[in-house]
């Protein structure tokens, strides 16, 4: 099976409407379909790591919105999954993004790594 | 406080940006407080009160239509047309004609009628603001 690198920067980007960020999302659904999936996030897609986000209250009229994203906890069923997740470390430092602010079970990796991390994938998407 | 008018014209379409549910949510304060709303949905925000959209079960977390109570945009935009109606407040849907009929977008919920940019322009002389939020 082929290795697949997804590599997501763009961050919140309609996931009040879609409940989810839809990459993860999919990746997940390809995992579930027998890939062998990865994920990378770098720019603004290192906040999907931070504990605790609440995105709930959102209501428009009489309408609430009961489930929002949960994207840290999105992040860490596809850690348990088995979905290798990877950070760019200077990403994470740039946006004062403390160790312990964030979920556990993904991997730091340098932004001058990132040439040996693509290397180990044979397909690498970046939406 | 007395009754101003605003002005939007969005451009996104559903499930694609922050900014609908950003519009949604100005529109939604500014009809909380009786205040009077013009939207002009261009291009692709015309497919925002679509109304064959249909929430779905979400099969990564295994949860069924009802539990997952996934959000439509035509279901927030009629919520926002309940709300001007409690506030007695004008909330004035346009929808722009051409950018629908190149998307076969012609079927949505009640409240929002069919226009053009001069639509867009008379609303805009008579706000006190037009806000614009533009597809990036």
């Amino acid at each position: 099976m082929a290795k697949i690198l997804n590599i997501v920067e763009t961050a919140y980007r309609a996931t009040l409407e879609e409940q989810d960020d839809t990459v993860l999302w999919l990746t997940h659904m390809l995992k579930n379909s027998g890939a062998d999936a990865a994920v990378l996030l770098q720019g603004n897609a290192v906040n999907y790591l931070a504990r605790g986000q609440d995105a709930s209250g959102l209501a428009f009229g009489q309408l609430r919105m009961v489930r929002g994203p949960e994207l840290d906890r999105d992040l860490e069923k596809m850690i348990d999954k088995g979905i290798p997740v990877f950070a760019i470390e200077e990403d994470i430092i740039d946006r004062g993004l403390a160790e312990f602010d964030l979920i556990s079970g993904f991997q730091r990796i340098s932004r001058r790594s990132m040439p040996e991390l693509l290397d180990r994938h044979d397909q690498v998407w970046r939406w | 406080m007395p009754k101003k008018t605003l002005t939007l014209a969005i451009m996104d379409a559903p499930y694609e940006s922050a900014n609908s549910t950003t519009a949604l949510r100005i529109v939604n304060a500014a009809l909380s407080k009786g205040h009077n709303v013009n939207v002009f949905a261009y291009e692709g925000a015309v497919n925002l009160t679509m109304r064959a959209q249909t929430p779905h079960p979400n099969p990564v977390k295994g949860t069924s239509v009802e539990q997952e109570q996934h959000p439509t945009t035509k279901d927030w935009i009629g919520a926002l047309f309940q709300l001007a109606q409690q506030k007695q407040a004008k909330l004035d849907w346009v929808n722009c004609g051409l950018c629908v009929d190149e998307r076969g977008a012609g079927e949505w919920i009640e409240g929002p009628r069919r226009g053009g940019p001069k639509d867009f322009l008379d609303a805009s002389m008579a706000s006190d603001a037009t806000l614009v939020i533009p597809t990036k």
